[in-house]
């Protein structure tokens, strides 16, 4: 059986500064498919493009040039408000430097995205509680995230992402400002949310065992997709 | 559901920087706070207005004594003597004398139908076994009767010859009765009672009794038994308590077509024939009308004023809780981006911080209704009046503060809204 394709690009360009002598093409063309279900790990370096791509991914972003189907969804011809609906819908976030809402406890955090779906109350705090648990944070449910650590932090921001039950996840750089051991928890998440829950997964790493973990690794250089090959797709 | 969630995200910005949050609805407390006290006292005060208009009756004059104002050789002295404004009272020998009252009212027969005097004697206490009750003895005129639309209800007033001699016959109220004869008006009535003031005994036989009416002043917190009531006995018989004469004051009851303002400046005139002598008194009278109207005036400046810096108040307080607002949006540039990150649309985000700022604005105009209402009544409890701070005025000062909170939230709520997420995000 053929799987469905959840992400579809083809010749996406980004400029910024458009129109001034310090005009930037960040992204000059770039063409990825990514299949339901998938593990994709993008690489490259820092400048390269990689979180303005990610960006565009997500929908958080328009591309100057190019076509981008999320979902079978026409991206770039859609409106503000459907974004937001894409975005709350289909796309879950996890940010390098978590971005959890200040002086809001875990909880709260976790119903954020259930709350802009419109989930109801109790709806919105089973789940949450549910995918706390999932991700290890059952015992921290009040806490606020300036008593988190950094490890926490991210895990709550993972939980987060899955609430709306969204297609894809959307990685950047979640261990990029954590420890190897506490890097390492978070990826077995990933593993975990892939295997069980047969998530589509995109994460952008600078670490290459990190990378080759994953099943199909993408390398980017100065805005262009330069190689792309299998992973082990194994945890270690 | 969105906008409970938005309150209560509010109330925990607003925990989480409380003394900003004062800072920045002081100026709605002010300015909220100086409209609800203007309006508690102006209640009251209008309420006074309209009770003195109708119980004094606005054809009626006020005649007085007013200090004169010192030559200016005096006044200068008085001056080097440390200041000006001596106070001077008036003594028996610069009151009004009967001679001066009857040829007053012989002159004028034609617009004059009562003249009103009223000789205080004292407040006291009416006793006999165990009973008792609070009353103030007052010596009056029969034009006093007329003058304040008295009510009796039983017995009649005092006679020409009880007047004349000053017999210590008595009218005294309902509330006495109800105290001192079970309520029982047929037994009160030609019974004689004692009466102790100011360590004074005094004896009256009742001859009438009024409907004791409670005044829109009459706020007091006494009990039904220990109200104080007017016990009123002929002018002379309280001159003779008092071994006075004179008067210092009476009140002229004009007949029908007569201008009241006019005639008080005739009235003026006529005794100041009397005090080209006096160095220090002369004759002042006002008619009821002109003083209603000077007061309602006064009352309407001050209220006018206090409108202005309430507005001034204000219009500062919101552009202080835009201007906070501002700060806030910015400081949360961030969290900003990682709602609409999370799929909040920029509706919803518009709306956290409009909510925002109402709350701040209604939690500040709520302050301020209790701060104006405090201050309201402690300034009409100064004047001796009823407090009475006005429910419209409540929910007008409610409903305003929210639209201030809309109209200075909505353009640091729309610039929250309208950010670029990427850019909110990368924000620094
Ligand atoms: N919103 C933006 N406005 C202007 N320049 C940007 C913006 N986003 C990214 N850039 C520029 O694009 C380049 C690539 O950035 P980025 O995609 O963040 O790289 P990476 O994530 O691979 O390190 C950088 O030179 C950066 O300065
Ligand atoms: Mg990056």
């Amino acid at each position: 059986m053929e799987k469905k394709k959840v992400i579809d690009m083809k010749g996406i360009k980004k400029r910024f500064y458009i129109g001034t002598p310090n005009e930037l093409e960040v992204l000059k063309g770039i063409d990825i498919e990514v299949y339901e279900g998938e593990f994709v790990a993008i690489v490259g370096a820092s400048g390269s493009g990689k979180s303005t791509l990610m960006n565009i991914i997500g929908s958080l972003d328009r591309p100057t040039e190019g076509t981008y189907f999320l979902d079978d969804v026409n991206i770039t011809e859609a409106k503000d408000h459907q974004l937001s609906a894409i975005r709350n819908q289909k796309i879950g976030f996890v940010f390098q430097t978590y971005n959890l809402i200040a002086k809001t406890n875990a909880l709260k955090n976790v119903e954020m995205p259930m709350l802009y779906g419109k989930v109801n109350g109790k709806q919105r705090v089973e789940r949450a509680k549910e995918l706390l648990t999932i991700v290890g944070m059952e015992d921290r449910l009040k806490h606020l995230p300036e008593e988190l650590s950094g490890g926490q932090k991210q895990r709550v921001a993972i939980a987060r992402a899955m609430a709306n039950n969204p297609a894809i996840i959307l990685a950047d750089e979640p261990t990029g400002a954590l420890d190897s051991e506490t890097g390492r928890m978070v990826m077995d998440l990933f593993h975990k949310l892939h295997k069980e829950q047969g998530k589509t997964i995109i994460l952008i790493t600078h670490s290459p065992e990190l990378a080759e973990e994953t099943e199909r690794i993408i390398t980017i250089k100065d805005g262009l997709i330069t190689g792309e090959r299998k992973g082990s797709g194994k945890q270690c | 559901m969105l906008i409970y969630e938005n309150i209560r995200l509010a109330l925990f910005s607003l925990k989480a920087n409380k003394m900003r949050a004062l800072l920045t609805m002081l100026g709605i407390i002010i300015g909220i706070a100086s409209v609800i006290a203007i309006m508690t006292v102006g209640n009251s005060i209008t309420a006074y207005v309209s009770d003195t208009m109708s119980s004094m009756g606005a054809s009626n004059i006020t005649v007085g004594l007013q200090q004169k104002r010192e030559e200016e050789e005096t006044t200068r002295e008085g001056m080097s003597f440390g200041g000006p404004g001596r106070m001077k009272t008036a003594t028996e020998d610069d009151y009004f004398t009967k001679e001066m009252v009857e040829n007053y009212c012989e002159t004028y027969a034609d617009s004059i139908t009562a003249i009103s005097v009223q000789e205080n004697v004292g407040s006291g206490q009416i006793t006999e076994n165990q009973l008792y009750a609070n009353i103030s003895l007052s010596g009056v005129s029969l034009g006093y009767f007329l003058a304040n639309d008295l009510n009796l209800i039983e017995g009649r007033f005092f006679t020409e010859k009880e007047t004349n001699d000053g017999k210590m016959v008595a009218i005294v109220s309902d509330k006495v009765v109800n105290n001192m004869y079970d309520g029982n008006e047929e037994k009160a009535l030609g019974s004689i009672f004692q009466a102790n003031i100011n360590e004074k005994y005094y004896s009256c036989t009742i001859v009438g009794i009024y409907e004791y009416e409670e005044s829109a002043m009459g706020f007091s917190s006494s009990s039904e038994q220990d109200i104080t009531t007017e016990v009123y006995v002929p002018l002379k018989a309280a001159q003779s308590a008092n071994h006075s004469s004179g008067y210092s004051q009476f009140t002229v009851v004009t007949k029908t077509g007569v201008d009241p303002d006019s005639f008080a400046e005739s009235t003026e005139s006529y005794f100041n024939a009397y005090y080209r002598k006096n160095n220090n008194f002369a004759p002042s009278a006002y008619s009821m009308s002109s003083m209603v109207e000077s007061m309602t005036e006064m009352l309407s400046t001050i209220t006018l004023a206090i409108s202005i810096i309430a507005g001034i108040a204000l219009l500062v307080g919101g552009i202080g809780v835009m201007n906070i607002m501002l700060v806030s949006i910015t400081e949360r540039t961030r969290e900003i981006g990682t709602r609409k990150a999370l799929g909040a649309p920029n509706s919803s985000i518009r709306l956290q911080f409009i909510v925002e700022s109402i709350v701040i604005c209604i939690i500040g105009g709520i302050i301020g209704i209790i701060l104006g209402i405090i201050m309201g009544s402690v300034a009409a409890n100064l004047m001796d009046a009823p407090a009475t701070p006005s429910i419209s005025s409540i929910l007008i000062s409610l409903t305003f503060s929210m639209f201030i909170g809309v109209f200075f939230g909505y353009h640091p709520a729309n610039k929250a809204a309208k950010m670029d997420p990427i850019e909110a995000l990368r924000y620094e």
